[in-house]
């Protein structure tokens, strides 16, 4: 488990004060100075070093993404937060954002350093009104104790940060989309290349990055790379918060080590599973996005990107949804469908009309109304959406499916059978 | 679809009027300034939003087309995004807009029954505003606050770790226009496993 001393999130539940004063008090913006004096190449160094991943679902190498902005390219750099929280399961950055706003805003001074920029838009979603509204007062803050804005910290680096609010698009946490909508169009992905950090924001070289990746990187570099990477396993280093929600006692988020098994995770922090281990079903391991995993897995499974992909599943956001055996686990997943087809872009036919032609079919999959057959061309479906797609949305929606089937194919044929016996009586 | 915020057509009435308040128009100047000079169509969504907020939740073809002119966008390019996001209403909706978490984490802790309770205690069905104006009930798709579930978002607050007994309780407050208090309705502090004494 954990130790109190190594948790970089100490206010995640608002229990302190999360102002500039209390911020101070958990020694945030001390020596921010002295960590910018590092340099723009050793701070990108020891965040390679700490094997930071991405904490926004695909956990690509946090210190080589942050290398990828070009060092002189004449134009503004831009870093841009992705706050744009709404994958199902997921708000863990919500905790961040309204109850420690200095630990992002830190982070976003120095990782803005490191990647030569001078401004940093922080894309919050619409509905977090509340959380953006402690935000604001945390930037305003920020600049009247010059600590951003012109010599910020007294660095004499002029850094900026801008915080805008989205309106309602899950599409929009799709690092192009969401570049789409900070100027002012619809939340449409755009093809790669070219990559954000060759031409992202108006053409410019940006970087976006997920808020906790942000807000631990300032710990990180106090605390030395060797610190972080001494949490967790090769690969899979240091502490991630998990949102933990569904059929537990105590649903809550909580900051662990990665690679804590499973079990152990939901047993210690969120009260176990309602009415015991035993009556788990099944659990969806990483937010909507990736496929479930039974309980046999659960069993063993331990909670990092690479382990939970041998399981052919995911850490994506790290958001467990636990589901017992109360569970109607096909309506659970039909329901993820209803959320893919609500929030496709309709970009690209594959993803605009498979995911409303594969809710239809999950939908009627609830009651077995379909023929035994449709099984197979869901499937084949789901094989032609994945990967067909500009963005990953379309593999997201087939995702969830592919894991039902995966295990859960005997419940989905005994609902059908059920039906047919049904109807052959009538 | 009868989400007001998942429409596409847009309401125009002659008599329909739309200029920036006084405040709103100080406002604007500020949010502009955010973006870089000749970026101003960066400053849409937040427009849209101020320019919601001030028509009392929702926007008609006046108000669409003052944002146009003060961007200097086409109006098409304005109808696109007002479109494509869920948050912008292109109807009325009533004074209290209560939008119900329908994704799996809120469902599995009950979310489909505070919908039943929801239509209850306001008399709307799906996706309607009530004869008094005075509520509008949706279901939404994930709002984020998934650890405090099942929630629902009255307006622009959070009412987290609901069930049918405080979701009745609240509606019926709201309803007397009683005070209520947003966040967790079982005195939780945030996401903390550990419930307040």
């Amino acid at each position: 488990m954990l130790k109190k001393e190594d948790k970089i999130f100490k206010n995640l539940y608002g229990e302190d004060d999360w102002s500039l004063t209390g911020a101070l008090k958990r020694g945030i913006w001390n020596n921010t100075k002295d960590l910018i004096s590092m340099g723009s190449d050793n701070i990108i160094d020891e965040i390679k070093k700490s094997d930071l991943r991405g904490r926004g679902g695909a956990g690509f190498p946090a210190g080589l993404k942050w290398s990828f902005m070009p060092k002189d390219s004449g134009k503004p750099h831009y870093l841009i937060v992705n706050a744009d929280e709404s994958e199902p399961g997921t708000c863990k950055d919500r905790e961040i954002l309204r109850n420690d706003p200095h630990l992002l805003l830190e982070g976003c001074l120095i990782a803005g350093f490191a990647m030569h920029a001078h401004t940093c838009y922080i894309y919050i979603r619409g509905e977090y009104y509340n959380e953006s509204s402690n935000l604001q007062k945390a930037i305003d803050e920020a600049y009247k104790s010059n600590l951003l804005g012109k010599n910020a910290c007294g660095t004499n680096w002029d850094f900026d940060i801008f915080l805008h609010r989205g309106a309602g698009a899950y599409i929009c946490g799709e690092e192009t989309a969401l570049l789409e909508s900070l100027e002012g169009k619809k939340g449409q992905p755009r093809l790669k290349p070219p990559f954000p950090a060759g031409s992202g924001l108006y053409g410019c070289p940006s970087t976006v990055t997920n808020v906790e990746t942000i807000a631990v990187a300032p710990t990180i570099l106090r605390r030395g790379a060797n610190w972080f990477s001494s949490l967790g396993n090769p690969k899979n280093t240091g502490t991630k918060i998990f949102s933990i929600s569904g059929h537990v006692n105590n649903p809550c988020n909580v900051e662990e080590e990665m690679g804590i098994p499973l079990k152990k995770l939901i047993e210690t922090h969120a009260g176990g599973v309602i009415g015991g281990w035993d009556n788990l079903l099944a659990v969806i391991p990483g937010g909507a996005s990736v496929p479930l995993i039974p309980k046999s897995i659960c069993d063993t499974v331990k909670m990092d990107f690479d382990s939970l992909k041998e399981a052919q599943s995911g850490l994506g956001t790290a958001a467990v949804i636990v589901m017992n055996k109360s569970t109607d686990i096909v309506e659970a997943i039909a329901r993820l469908s209803h959320f893919y087809k609500h929030e496709s872009c309709g970009q690209c036919t594959p993803c605009r009309e498979g995911t409303g032609w594969m809710y239809r079919m999950m939908s009627k999959m609830i009651n077995g109304n379909i023929e035994n057959d449709d099984i197979d061309k869901l499937l084949d479906v789901t094989k032609q959406i994945e990967g067909h797609t500009i963005c990953a949305l379309g593999d997201a929606a087939a995702w969830p499916i592919q894991g039902l089937i995966r295990h859960f194919r005997s419940e989905v044929e005994r609902r059908i059978n059920e039906n047919i016996s049904k109807r052959e009586v009538a | 679809m009868k989400h007001p915020g998942l429409i596409n057509s847009i309401k125009d009435n002659e008599k329909d009027l739309f200029e920036w308040s006084e405040t709103n128009f100080l406002k604007v100047k500020k949010i502009i300034e955010k973006y870089p000079s000749g970026r101003k169509q960066s400053a849409v969504i937040p427009l849209l939003d101020l320019a919601q907020r001030q028509n009392k939740g929702w926007l008609n073809k006046k108000a669409l087309e003052k944002v146009a002119e003060t961007l200097s966008m086409s109006f098409i390019r304005v109808l696109e995004v007002a479109t494509f996001y869920s948050m912008f209403n292109l109807k009325p909706i009533g004074k209290n807009y209560i939008q119900i978490c329908r994704t799996t984490p809120c469902w599995l802790r009950g979310s489909d029954k505070l919908l039943n309770i929801a239509k209850e205690v306001t008399g709307c069905s799906l996706g309607e505003t009530s004869k008094d104006k005075r509520f509008t009930v949706v279901e939404v798709e994930c709002l984020g606050a998934c650890c405090n579930a099942p929630m629902v978002q009255i307006n622009d607050d959070y009412f987290e770790d609901l069930n049918e007994d405080n979701f009745k309780r609240l509606l019926i407050n709201l309803k007397d226009d009683k005070e209520i208090s947003k966040g967790s309705q079982i005195g939780r502090l945030s996401s903390n496993p550990k419930r307040k004494n």
